[in-house]
């Protein structure tokens, strides 16, 4: 996909980055990032609601596809962002626009020792299920959601598997029968 | 359970024999589907590669109304009580197929999510490879089960609670445009 | 693991994951007696389906609050298959990503494979030639269809129509063997690779593919006598799982759900990716939001991946199958006997992998359950940092809260089958 060809322009659509500014300019501390052509925005985490609840009213954003967490705990080397305090986890949101036909993303960094971000199920319905998955696989604290609970793990399951210090990713591989353990 | 506790003689080998013949002609699976090999089970349930021919295309939705427990597809841990009561309820005669690697030891997810096979809860007496199996590989595994009534051996094998634990080969996997090649090796 | 949480904080999460806290609570309502009889509307009951059951598609529960036969409430209670595969994809280089990846939606894994890859490309910044753009785009359109086809199967299996289940099986299983011809496999492929595709298409592929497309065509207008006008089918489904625009949207609901209801979305023709631009199809989308729609969507778009295959096949760009960076590819395997250069270079691929830079990307693809997007986190080493699918189902299910409102139990099952959820992709 080189540049000049049409489906570049429209993931790297400059409507796109406008957004973000006016998303920067309507909440001062964000950070407008072009990640690979696509627009990106970094807020503080105590105004998550109000930028979901921003980009409905005034940015004609129609749907939220994704919430979901990244824990950053063991990278090797991480992308630095001027102007954003990176911290153990990154609440992240892709949000797309059907009349304006851009998408944008939205990421708050929310420390180790206080995982809790405010939910915004109340604004955008759809992200209700993202929210409990990353509450359930994170134990990120949703705060306002209507049902946080476990969605993906029994009910009784102790800790958050996708955390990178919680469950193993590949657990030993046990032959039955077999004397030597592998 | 039934004919096994008769002694086998000249009187009684014939009516065992009867027995088996209609045990292994009209083994009815219970609908156990959970992932991609559900739909290679349906696909050997379809016209192409016919169940029906052995007996076999009546999947039965109540467990109490089957004989055979196929498990098609990745166990998590949040299911494993459920294939517990569900082959439970089943009505002795009962056997189970693994079907896919999954379901016989983990398959390729050795993580937290997963049952590392599903006969650390179910005994298994045909595990059948393939990630998915092929209708070929899976019709395989059932007609070694088949045979393996028809022996009466998968009874005795059966002692200790423990299922026949049967292992066959993959049969598919060479798309059927290649032609088998032979190579001669040179010194 | 709480220590950060206050104690009534501590004391909330706990009673949240209690046992049984994810299945439906009955609602409290207070009854007043004033002698007399118990009045006979004060009850209702709280049922269960599945996980194991006939026509839940898969391991899908759902809770169901009844008034007589009546729905009130509904709620999915997911993750009887969730396998960790988000978690397994950290520890998996990005050259064997797909063989994970793939096993997500298993009804069309092309599609899987297509937005890692894509996501993997794209953060790497290497562009595939066209010829791979091409192959890509011809398997997924074959994908989809096989897709749709098990749609009608399974679909006709739970109104009632048995017969459909053969039928759509029948063409099913020719789209399947022109698949296991070109990638080896009848299911979850592994052919859609970082770089490009793994192979050549083989020799006969022209002939094979419009002798199948011609099969599928037939099969498909037979469904649609079959069906159609069918007055049993009409009355069955007409009406039932009615959703708006707005509802849709607001659910996060995309795919034949959201074109059901009158909205023209479809990636590939909004926010085109691979050739999509370049060949001539149309967006199939109707009006009333009921579950006849949607079977008549999907139906139609057979026909319209049918359409594009036909031209995949014309205008097939001759070239490389795959990217030439023997950075990113392997070398081809005759080449190892000769240059040592190739020998490290695979070597090096297949036990470590190829590092990719840190950053991060979203990639949307339009599979035939809606959009199915690829968030993906590197930090620098050949292992994702964070793989994340945006499962359409997941999602999708979230759908199925207003279109139960108020109808009768057994359209629940019509309703379920018409979402059309894979529970691979809505539990990972």
């Amino acid at each position: 996909m080189t540049a000049d060809s049409p489906r570049e322009e429209i993931h790297k659509s400059e409507g796109a980055l406008e957004l973000a500014y006016a998303v920067q300019e309507q909440f001062p501390g964000s950070v407008v990032h072009d990640s690979h052509g696509q627009a990106v925005v970094y807020v503080d985490r105590a105004v998550w609601h109000d930028v979901a609840q921003h980009l409905r009213d005034e940015q004609q954003v129609t749907q939220c596809l994704d919430v979901t967490v990244v824990d950053h705990l063991v990278d090797v080397s991480r992308l630095v962002i001027d102007g954003v305090r990176p911290e153990r986890f990154e609440v992240v949101a892709n949000f797309l626009s059907h009349p304006r036909n851009l998408r944008l993303r939205v990421i708050c960094q929310v420390p180790e020792d206080d995982p809790k971000v405010a939910s915004i199920a109340d604004v955008f319905p759809g992200v209700n299920f993202g929210e409990r998955e990353s509450f359930d696989l994170f134990g990120i604290v949703f705060e306002g959601h209507p049902d946080l609970t476990r969605i993906l793990m029994p009910d009784d399951w102790v800790g958050h598997p996708l955390r990178k210090d919680d469950s193993p990713g590949r657990v030993p591989v046990a032959f039955k029968e077999d004397p030597a353990p592998r | 359970m039934g004919m096994e506790s008769i002694p086998y003689n000249f009187l009684t080998g014939r009516l065992e024999d009867l027995v088996k013949w209609a045990r292994r002609h009209s083994v009815w699976p219970a609908t156990f589907g959970l992932a991609c090999c559900a739909l290679e089970m349906m696909a050997t349930g379809a016209a192409h590669y016919d169940l029906a021919r052995y007996g076999m295309e009546v999947f039965r939705a109540s467990p109490r109304q089957a004989d055979l427990m196929i498990v098609a597809g990745r166990l998590s841990q949040k299911m494993a009580p459920v294939l517990r009561q569900v082959y439970d309820q089943m009505v002795e005669p009962k056997w189970v197929i693994s079907m896919g690697v999954c379901a016989s030891t983990g398959g390729m997810f050795n993580n937290y999510a997963l049952v590392q096979g599903v006969d650390q809860i179910v005994p298994v007496d045909v595990y059948v490879p393939g990630c998915p199996p092929g209708p070929e590989t899976l019709m395989h595994g059932i007609l070694t089960l088949h045979d393996e009534i028809r022996r009466g051996e998968i009874m005795k094998r059966r002692g200790e609670g423990r299922g026949a634990g049967i292992e066959i080969e993959q049969l598919d996997g060479t798309p059927s445009h290649v032609q088998p090649v032979t190579l001669s090796r040179s010194v | 693991m709480t220590e950060h949480l206050t104690a009534e904080e501590r004391v909330r999460l706990e009673a949240a994951t209690d046992e049984g806290a994810q299945e439906m609570q009955p609602r409290t309502r207070e009854v007043v007696m004033t002698g007399g009889l118990w009045p006979e509307d004060t009850d209702t009951t709280i049922i269960n389906m599945g996980p194991q059951h006939p026509s839940t598609h898969g391991v899908l529960r759902i809770m169901l609050e009844l008034e007589g036969e009546t729905v009130l409430r509904a709620k999915p209670v997911v993750g009887y298959l969730h396998t960790g595969m988000e978690k397994t994809g950290e520890e998996l280089t990005y050259v064997q990503g797909s063989t994970n990846v793939t096993r997500m939606d298993y009804a069309s894994p092309l599609t899987n494979e297509l937005v890692f890859s894509m996501a993997t490309e794209r953060l790497l910044d290497v562009e595939v030639p066209p010829r791979a753009t091409w192959i890509r785009m011809y398997l997924v359109e074959l994908g989809r269809i096989a897709s749709h086809l098990l749609f009608q199967a399974t679909n006709g299996m739970d109104i009632g129509a048995l017969s459909m289940m053969v039928y759509g099986w029948r063409e099913r299983e020719e789209t399947l063997r022109l698949l296991e011809m070109i990638t080896g496999l009848r299911m979850n492929h592994n052919f859609i690779r970082p770089g490009g595709v793994a192979a050549d298409l083989p020799d006969g592929w022209e002939e094979e593919t419009l002798a199948v497309l011609d099969k599928v065509e037939r099969g498909t207008r037979d469904y649609a006598d079959l069906l159609t006008e069918n007055p049993i089918w009409t009355e069955r489904l007409v009406g039932v799982g009615t959703i708006d625009t707005e509802q849709a949207l607001a659910l996060g609901a995309t795919g034949p759900i959201l074109r059901s209801t009158g909205f023209p979305w479809d990636l590939r023709k909004s926010q085109p990716y691979l050739a999509y631009d370049e060949v001539d199809f149309d967006v199939v989308y109707t009006q009333n939001g009921d579950c006849y729609d949607r079977y008549l969507i999907r139906l139609y778009e057979i026909l319209e991946s049918v359409k594009i295959v036909r031209q995949c096949v014309e205008r097939m760009p001759a070239g490389d199958y795959r990217v030439q960076d023997r950075k990113v590819t392997p070398p081809p395997r005759a080449r190892i006997d000769e240059s040592m250069e190739a020998l490290i270079h695979h070597f090096k691929l297949f036990t470590e992998g190829f590092k990719v830079p840190p950053g991060e990307t979203y990639v949307a693809a339009e599979s035939p359950r809606g959009e199915i997007g690829c968030y993906l986190v590197s930090d620098g080493t050949s292992k994702p940092a964070r793989l994340h699918i945006r499962g359409p189902s997941f999602y999708n299910l979230q759908s199925m809260a207003p279109m139960v409102d108020g109808t009768l139990v057994a359209d629940t099952v019509a309703i379920v089958s018409s979402i059309d959820p894979i529970m691979g992709e809505v539990d990972r």
